[in-house]
């Protein structure tokens, strides 16, 4: 169905130009005056004001490692992160963890377990893919670094970043 | 004499000017910030830091030190030539850029001080003076686009000199009435007779409060519009920002400009509005005259402000002066963040056939009434 498209003729106080300019500069200073009155709301100034506070419970920060109730390392170097990582950001070495030590039945640990932050695109597919629930995203969103290498997060830091994570792992707690 | 002349100018140039003009380009961003609900520079202070404090220094709403980082930044960035510009005229359009500063010397900023009347040159034909340098402004950028032999600088300096050529007619014309009633050509007798009879916009006192004054209100006031219009488009600001219009022709002129020549186009422009401003002001708002106050001899004002010493109230006068332009500027920054640029076709259209015409008109109309009401 043809429909017209109304194309009103100009009023002569539009024509003139000028009004219609001194209505424009009237909106434009009232938006001057709101921003003087401190009523505009503005962009947050960031590192001064930060929003770490109402992050959601859901937010992905930056991946680090967990240990248990026991001080245990929860990695047992299965590796599944390392495959899944889509951008290879993870890099695992293995070791047997040798006999006579207090967590001998675990087998195995990681030696070294590295994680490029440079790479990480914090997709949290490790989060989702480990079963023992040893790698987590926290709510860190601010690494920096002047190195290459200081972007690199190797154990230390990661279990540092990480801290204790108490209870079951999902595969043992009948209620999940 | 000569060491007078020398004091005023560095006093003009480098003390008011080009402070002006680079805290211009910082109240240009803060405000157009504010009109669009941003923050704008706000965190660069004066870098007190590097004198072993330990903090640098924020002053009023931060920022202040943003003109001075900008300075810093333009001298240190790489100055590109590309290959195939004509060398010569490519280095020759930025310094033709910087040359509105010139007209300043005709403009009276002051009353006296110590007795010295605060002009740099106090000629017959000032306003002449002041137009002839102003229209060489066009020659900068004219050689820029075609110095840079590319298309958009190209374009760009054609459509500038068009622009300019149309409407310094417009510009010229509406100032002649202003010129025949106040009979002189000398910017400091301009001033003088506001100063003593009533501003042109605002006839208050002395003579001014006559008929002939109150009716030629009309033609002033058109005049003033005609004038502040023709000043917008030969500044190239918004909605007259033609050579530049960043969406169509990339940046115009100075395209293929870098570092400091850039900057010295980028300077130039804010010193045309300074000098655009001040014409505005000496025209129409009574230069350095404020009611009440008196001028740097003595005279006129209130009996009061009369006892204080004569180099205060010329260094009142120079401020006065310098406080109107600044108002405009503000003015002109307000206009550009609320205009949309015009269509080219339409700019052409609105000098030539609207401004231009009404000025003519506006020349006839003061004659008239000149003829019929002085006796």
């Amino acid at each position: 169905m043809a429909y017209v498209v109304p194309r009103p003729a100009l009023t002569l106080k539009e024509k003139a130009y000028l009004p219609s300019i001194i209505s424009g500069m009237k909106i434009t200073f009232g938006h001057f005056k709101k921003m003087l009155q401190g009523k505009t709301k503005v962009t947050m100034q960031y590192p001064e004001e930060k929003w770490d506070a109402e992050l959601p419970e859901y937010y992905r920060g930056a991946p680090t490692l967990v240990k248990d109730d026991h001080d245990r390392e929860r990695c047992v170097a299965c590796q599944l992160c390392e495959f899944i990582c889509p951008p290879r950001a993870i890099t695992i070495t293995p070791e047997e963890i040798p006999a006579g030590e207090r967590f001998e039945k675990v087998e195995k640990r990681p030696r070294e377990f590295k994680i490029d932050m440079i790479r990480c695109i914090y997709c949290g597919m490790c989060e989702e893919v480990c079963p023992e629930q040893a790698i987590y995203l926290r709510k860190d969103y601010a690494i920096t670094g002047i190195t290459r290498g200081e972007m690199v997060h190797d154990k230390k830091k990661l279990y540092e970043l990480g801290g204790v994570f108490k209870g079951l792992v999902h595969k043992w707690n009948p209620e999940k | 004499m000569l060491a007078w002349s020398v004091a005023k100018a560095v006093f003009v140039i480098f003390l008011v000017v080009l402070p002006m003009v680079s805290y211009t380009v910082y109240a240009e961003r803060r405000v157009s910030a504010a009109i669009q609900d941003r923050v704008g520079p706000n965190r660069t202070g004066f870098p007190t830091t590097l004198l072993g404090f330990k903090k640098d220094l924020q002053l009023f709403l931060g920022g202040l030190g943003q003109p001075i980082a900008d300075a810093v930044k333009f001298i240190l960035k790489e100055d590109f030539t590309p290959g195939g510009v004509k060398k010569f005229y490519f280095w020759l359009a930025p310094c033709l850029a910087m040359l509105p500063l010139v007209s300043l010397a005709f403009v009276p900023f002051g009353s006296t001080l110590f007795g010295e009347k605060m002009v740099i040159a106090d000629i017959n034909v000032s306003v002449l003076g002041v137009f002839a340098v102003t229209g060489v402004g066009v020659y900068a950028i004219v050689i820029a686009g075609w110095a840079s032999n590319s298309k958009y600088p190209f374009l760009g300096g054609i459509r500038s000199s068009s622009q300019m050529i149309a409407y310094e007619l417009s510009m010229g014309m509406s100032i002649i009435p202003v010129l025949m009633a106040q009979g002189t050509m000398q910017m400091s007798h301009i001033v003088q007779n506001q100063a003593d009879n009533g501003w042109t916009l605002l006839p208050l006192w002395g003579h001014g409060l006559s008929l002939q004054s109150w009716l030629l209100l009309i033609p002033f006031g058109i005049s003033f519009i005609i004038f502040a219009i023709s000043v917008f488009a030969e500044t190239n600001r918004l909605p007259f920002d033609m050579p530049e219009s960043e969406s169509e022709l990339v940046s115009g002129y100075h395209t293929e400009y870098s570092s400091m020549k850039f900057a010295l186009f980028f300077l130039g422009e804010y010193t045309a509005m300074i000098v655009g401003s001040s014409l505005i002001v000496v025209f129409f708002l009574g230069g350095w005259h404020m009611p009440g106050i008196p001028d740097g001899d003595g005279n006129g004002g209130l009996a009061i402000l009369r006892e204080l010493p004569h180099w205060i109230l010329g260094f009142i006068n120079i401020t006065c002066f310098f406080g109107k332009v600044a108002a405009l500027l503000v003015c002109f920054i307000w206009v550009r963040w609320t205009l949309p640029r015009f269509r080219f076709d339409q700019v052409m259209k609105l000098g030539w056939l609207y401004l231009f015409e009404i000025a003519l008109a506006n020349i006839i109309l003061t004659a008239a009434i000149i003829a019929f009401t002085s006796k």
